[in-house]
């Protein structure tokens, strides 16, 4: 990769006209370019904005009209496919569903956003982690369909009520917000995380899966349910509003009465 | 079938196919239960040594003495002394999980911890068994 001295324009040229009832906030963003830096900084950039954009309009300014090598992730920019989770002004959300008009100082005061990379995870660029530990412990949790015994010839069957046990954790995006915002998983990445909890709760309570033990005994590990403190940061950060503590309480309830 | 898929990937090289331990759950356990208890226990002793008859100033060598010879006083001390001991040393246990970032370090803290638990709770059971009122000079 050839080294480029940094481009302080961004990727599509000049800056739009400002649209009227704009107000101009600062983002101060944490930044790091494994190239040029030693140690992470922080960067300020005065962004004219609408309070009904989102931060992720905010991001897109900079790299669009001041400064293009900001590196982020993003891909719906609606909510859904949850690339764009980060720390906004200390806690994880997506940049796509936070509004301004949410994060403005009270009073007409002047108003700064801190945007930082969700912790946890090493940082590749900016607010680029690698999410490659975050889907390791995804996948340690054998997130599918386990069955044994032949193949039914229909359908599996299952009720209404039978559905409603797992239907909160089936929101999950694998956005990571819920695990990097949980304090054990930041001191000791060994920790399996609220995400990877809360995606084996989806097949443990599935009646239709037949795998809830051997999940179960992965969890039942010195790095499994039993580290949760409980400091529900991450029902607090998840996006989806899914209540992962609440999903993490109730595998520590099957392990504890062995009974799903 | 689902032994030939990749997507079964353990998170570290340490981890056993199927270890099957008990230990955190009955440590989790553990703490719920100890905790309720000891609540009872360390409230009635801070009431009875504190706020009953005078509180602290009735204190002495004798009234430790007249409480210590009945084996209901024995066992509550004991009890206290045990599920504090544990409890307390447990929570520092996972607070050293939690923290310590090199293994070594984790290491040794714990067998800081453990030896000093292992000490106190000798010394305090010892003493408690073989409290001698008769003691003269």
């Amino acid at each position: 990769m050839t080294a480029t001295a940094e481009v302080s324009t961004g990727s599509r040229g000049n800056q739009p006209p400002v649209p009227d009832g704009a107000i101009t906030v600062t983002l101060k963003v944490r930044r790091f370019n494994p190239e040029f830096d030693d140690e992470p900084r922080w960067d300020s950039f005065e962004i004219p904005a609408l309070p009904s954009d989102r931060v992720l309009n905010l991001l897109h300014y900079v790299k669009w009209y001041i400064d293009g090598t900001l590196t982020f992730r993003r891909s719906c920019a609606h909510g859904i496919c949850g690339s764009d989770a980060m720390r906004i002004n200390g806690v994880n959300r997506l940049a796509c569903k936070v509004l301004l008009k949410d994060l403005l100082a009270s009073g007409g005061k002047p108003t700064t956003i801190t945007i930082e990379p969700i912790k946890g995870l090493p940082v590749h660029k900016d607010l680029l982690v690698d999410m490659e530990p975050f889907f390791e412990a995804f996948k340690a949790v054998k997130p599918y369909l386990i069955t044994y015994g032949n193949e039914p010839t229909r359908e599996r069957i299952q009720s209404i009520a039978d559905r409603e046990r797992f239907d909160d954790t089936t929101k999950c995006i694998l956005c990571a917000a819920c695990t990097t915002s949980c304090p054990v998983y930041w001191t000791e990445g060994s920790y399996f995380g609220p995400a990877a909890i809360v995606n084996a709760h989806r097949f443990i309570f599935d009646s239709r899966d037949e795998g809830a033990e051997e999940r179960l005994d992965i969890l039942n590990d010195v790095d499994g349910v039993w580290r949760c403190r409980t400091t529900f940061n991450c029902t607090d950060a998840c996006p989806r509003g899914i209540q992962v503590t609440k999903a993490i309480q109730e595998v520590k309830r099957a392990l504890l009465f062995k009974r799903v | 079938m689902s032994e030939s898929l990749t997507l079964d990937k353990p998170r570290s090289p340490r981890r056993p196919a199927a270890r099957r331990s008990n230990f955190e759950l009955y440590s989790w356990l553990f703490m719920r239960i100890s905790g309720v208890a000891l609540v009872v226990l360390v409230l009635g002793h801070l009431f009875i040594m504190n706020i009953l008859d005078g509180g602290v100033h009735r204190i002495n060598f004798g009234f430790v003495a007249g409480r210590w010879a009945s084996p209901f006083w024995q066992f509550w001390d004991l009890a206290m002394l045990w599920l504090a001991q544990i409890h307390g040393g447990n929570g520092l246990r996972t607070v050293i999980n939690d923290y310590a970032r090199k293994d070594a370090t984790r290491f040794w803290l714990k067998v800081l911890l453990y030896v000093s638990m292992v000490l106190i709770i000798a010394l305090g059971t010892y003493v408690i068994f073989t409290f001698d009122p008769n003691i003269t000079d």
